[in-house]
């Protein structure tokens, strides 16, 4: 008999991906602009460290919430004592009216249908949890975020079909590329239960058009299934065209009385859009009375620390403070975001336009040596040990074709922004000269060495936690 | 179809259950002093609320605790960063500490082996997770905490398998039981993959010695299953012996250590369950590195454990606050459980804990649950407190409750003794009705067959004079 369970000993966990590998390098060798310059930058965090010094000052200007006190008076013991499963009704509050705002308040959200739940990662567990059983399956639209895998799969026995998207449209959710992922689903015995869609996506950057929102409505309603949008890049949303939420093209269709809208569910959290990872704030906002029940109760298993909810619910409830974080990290996520494609450019390198994340879509299929996931591989490795940057190569987002890859800018300064970028530069550049010279030597016949070694020990690397979306 | 899943519709939550209907009943009317005197006093929550103005203080001393401050915001941006699973170095460094001393450092714990989780709910679940695959079993000693069945079986597919202990023997747990329930279980084809103790116990409020200990490792070492050791209630110890924990023991007995896992939280030792600060420690490379990941699902917050490892670290207040805890708890203990054998109510000999076990088998009608079930909704519709009964807890015995006495001020504290004091007095003639009858809630005129009331009298003696000859005083209390 087998000591341990079979989740204990197969590779669901996901962490054997090369996503995570890029990350254990960094660790050994991280880069510091002053102790270590030489060193690996970290382009594979999409983390928003760009506007930190606005809740530091509000912080500073609120000390009430800051101190565990309310009026003066300490509510420590009442936190403390604080486990209810509803959550603190001030945090949802508060939590529904930002989301609104980040909507333009085209949409409003009822502070009882939502599910608070310790980060995104357990908001969409526990919706699959809610809403499939062992050995059914969700279609999501590739590339997208590798902690899926994990998260989705791993202790539900759900399974994910891919729909794939290519660049020939953007990568774009197509009626037949949906249609196609549904009856390779059937081909496999599995049954159905809903699409899972991201938006704005991870790893893309881009916006889902109403178009597109349309058809994916247009499929669950004929296929009878469910619709989870993950939105947690909702308020990072910083050109046009704007942000549309799936709540706001089912309420222009005036779909709110029919059971496609209890079919729509939503996750959210604000790791991302206010820079908070480490705070474990995550929601799920679904119009199905019987999904919110059962979601209340199974976030038993990871609530959200009252402390933090008490923290956030002042800090979120600053309707002052909420509208001018929003304008000014928008301002700065799009001035880093365009210096990041202007480096690009200037090595040559193209990328797919994006107007939210914290992250570009990177074009490098012109430097594989050849078309094929190995060339990806090789690619990335040379990035990773030469170039030293960490960035995540399309493959393990589930990209269907090689030669792309996300580089995060928004958890670097401009200054180490503009390092990478030159480090791009000249590995670009040496590229073309062993390419040309490469041709040369082939040319005499003589045979062309690599340049670089290969460090691979997959064998001694430590756990890491890469909640890094 | 779109159906929502068999988990999600079905019981599995276990909500249905009695322990939350006192709940529900407390919630819809809660006592306070002035708002409602009349209201149903919470004596269903395991809660320690003892030692927060003796907190409350050092935090006031110790602004840099809280990464909001100014003493600590310089602190604000790394730690709002920090989704690291492996949690923040001194914080597992400090609950690791912690943990020792609660077991007077007779024991250390290694800081990586300290795996996160959303409170000691999270890590049943995780741990249920690693160590079992559905359809598989773990055995579970009754009475136990109601929460387990959702815990470890809700999601996980795992069920449990009781190991049924009983008063004649204070409920300890005997190889006997043990065997018998294994064995029981290979017959029915059920897979026992482990034992889970809660040791000290929910709800008994005692702590198993060493020599029990001993055996049941030797138990598990024998049948090569997991010991999951629930250790949430370690510092409520308050009165001798000490506690031992299998972390003490396992170094004394032989045993394969990828056997034995730990579950903690600082809900109950320091009365934080808002804080959610559950904690898996594995002895198991292979259990702790997969928890690990596991505890993506329920990470503690970055700004708790900033707030812990201040306050952990911190010899002289973890030192200090252990033994005042002790000592309030204590006293509470013994004056809760003195001014109840006064009036005549017993409860099982406890050290330990955040609650009694009190036995009220001699005020049912007769010896089933139903007039267990009828006999809890009259304390709740007419006493008016909540208290949890022992079916919840799967007691096989009926007639036991378990009383909650460290979640109230000691103001709310005398009002619930002197409620049960006038139920007991007035009830002096007349006991527990007949079932149709208690559905009234108007004033009730309860009769009692004769047989009973003469049992009553037995017990019911007026508040001061308790005869020292009576089996009741010396055996329980």
């Amino acid at each position: 008999m087998g000591l341990l369970s079979r989740k204990v000993t197969c590779n669901s966990h996901g962490q054997d991906s090369s996503y995570f590998l890029g990350w254990q390098e960094y660790e050994k060798n991280p880069y510091h602009e002053v102790n270590n310059p030489q060193g690996i930058i970290q382009m594979g965090l999409a983390e928003n460290q760009l506007s930190f010094d606005l809740p530091e000052s509000w912080l500073a200007k609120n000390a009430d919430a800051a101190g565990f006190k309310r009026d003066g008076q300490s509510i420590f013991k009442e936190l403390a004592l604080f486990q209810d499963y509803h959550g603190l009704p001030a945090f949802k509050k508060a939590l529904v009216d930002f989301m609104a705002e980040i909507r333009g308040n085209k949409v409003t959200f009822d502070p009882n249908h939502i599910v608070l739940t310790a980060g995104a990662t357990s908001a969409n567990e526990t919706l699959m949890f809610c809403l499939a059983e062992q050995g059914d399956a969700f279609l999501l639209p590739t590339p997208y975020y590798p902690g899926f895998d994990r998260d989705l799969k791993w202790r539900t026995g759900v399974e994910i079909v891919p729909i794939q998207c290519t660049s020939s449209n953007r990568f774009q959710i197509t009626a037949p590329a949906l249609e196609e992922a549904y009856q390779q689903a059937q081909r496999k015995n599995l049954r159905v239960k809903g699409v899972l869609v991201t938006n704005p996506s991870n790893p893309l950057g881009t916006t889902m058009r109403r178009d597109e929102l349309d058809l994916l409505i247009n499929f669950i309603t004929d296929k009878e299934i469910h619709l989870i949008s993950d939105e947690i890049y909702s308020g990072t949303v910083f050109s046009s065209p704007g942000f549309v939420s799936i709540m706001e093209v089912l309420k222009d269709r005036s779909l709110e009385q029919t059971p496609v809208w209890e079919r729509v569910h939503i996750v959210y959290s604000l790791s991302k859009d206010l820079g908070l990872p480490g705070f474990r704030v995550g929601a799920i906002y679904s119009n199905d009375p019987i999904v919110v029940a059962a979601a209340t109760k199974m976030s038993s298993f990871g609530l959200v620390s009252s402390q933090t909810q008490y923290l956030l619910s002042a800090m979120l409830s600053d309707k002052k403070f909420t509208k001018e974080y929003m304008a000014k990290n928008h301002k700065r996520l799009q001035k880093q975001q365009s210096k990041l494609v202007s480096g690009l450019e200037k090595a040559g390198i193209g990328c797919l336009e994006s107007n939210a994340g914290l992250f570009c879509w990177v074009d490098m299929r012109h430097l594989l040596s050849s078309n094929t996931f190995e060339a990806e591989m090789e690619l990335w490795k040379r990035i990773v040990y030469d170039v030293k940057l960490n960035i995540s190569p399309g493959s393990s987002c589930h990209c269907s074709e090689p030669g792309w890859f996300r580089v995060c800018f928004a958890n670097i300064s401009e200054d180490t922004l503009k390092v990478a970028m030159q480090r791009l530069k000249s590995f670009v550049d040496s590229v073309a000269i062993n390419n040309q010279s490469h041709q040369e030597l082939k040319n005499s016949r003589k045979k062309f060495r690599t340049k670089w070694v290969f460090r691979l020990s997959f064998q001694s690397f430590h756990d890491r936690e890469q909640d890094e979306r | 179809m779109a159906a929502i899943s068999k988990i999600a519709t079905g019981n599995g939550h276990g909500e249905n259950s009695a322990y939350f209907d006192g709940w529900k009943a407390y919630e819809t009317n809660p006592f306070h002093p002035t708002d409602r005197p009349d209201g149903v006093i919470q004596m269903g929550l395991a809660e320690n609320q003892l030692c927060f103005d003796f907190i409350e203080k050092w935090l006031m001393e110790h602004p840099e605790a809280s990464i909001c401050t100014a003493e600590g915001v310089s602190k604000f941006k790394e730690t709002a960063l920090f989704q690291d699973y492996h949690g923040i170095p001194e914080f597992r460094q400090a609950v690791a500490k912690f943990m020792g001393k609660v077991r007077g450092d007779r024991v250390k714990f290694d800081p990586d082996r300290i795996v996160m989780s959303g409170g000691a709910t999270g890590a049943h679940e995780m741990v249920a997770f690693c160590l079992a695959d559905p359809g598989e079993a773990f055995l579970v000693p009754t009475p136990y905490y109601p929460g387990f069945d959702r815990d470890l079986r809700w999601r996980t597919g795992v069920e449990l398998v009781p190991v049924v202990c009983d008063s004649a023997n204070d409920f300890k747990i005997t190889i006997d039981s043990l065997q018998s329930a294994y064995h029981k279980a290979q017959e029915a084809n059920i897979k026992i993959k482990g034992l889970l103790i809660t040791n000290p116990s929910n709800p008994l409020g005692t702590f198993m010695d060493k020599d029990t200990l001993k055996n049941i490792i030797n138990f598990v070492n024998e049948k090569n299953i997991h010991l999951i050791g629930d250790e949430i209630y370690a510092a409520t110890v308050f009165m001798e012996p000490e506690f031992v924990s299998i972390s003490e023991v396992i170094e004394e007995v032989e045993c394969n250590r990828d056997l034995i896992h730990i579950v903690y939280s600082l809900s109950k030792d320091m009365g934080f369950p808002g804080f959610r600060v559950g904690i898996v420690y594995s002895y198991n490379d292979t259990v702790t590195s997969c928890a690990r990941k596991m505890s993506s699902f329920g990470l503690v917050s970055s700004q708790t454990q900033h707030l812990i490892a201040t306050m952990l670290s911190n010899d002289e207040f973890i030192d200090n606050f252990v033994a005042e805890s002790r000592e309030r708890l204590f006293k509470r203990h013994k004056y809760f459980t003195w001014t109840l054998s006064q009036i005549g109510i017993c409860s099982l000999k406890s050290n330990a804990g955040l609650f009694i076990w009190m036995d009220l088998r001699k005020l049912l009608k007769e010896k089933t649950f139903e007039a267990e079930m009828d006999l809890w909704r009259l304390i709740i519709d007419e006493v008016k407190l909540n208290v949890s009964p022992g079916s919840s807890f799967h007691c096989h015995e009926p007639g036991w409750f378990r009383v909650c006495f460290a979640n109230m001020d000691d103001y709310t504290m005398e009002i619930a003794l002197s409620r049960i004091r006038n139920f007991m007095v007035k009830n002096n003639e007349t006991m527990v009705p007949p079932r149709n009858k208690l559905l009234r809630r108007t004033s009730l005129k309860l009769s009692l067959s004769r047989s009973l009331s003469r049992k009553m009298d037995d017990f019911i003696m007026s508040p001061s004079i308790m005869s020292p000859q009576s089996p009741l005083v010396q055996a329980r209390t």
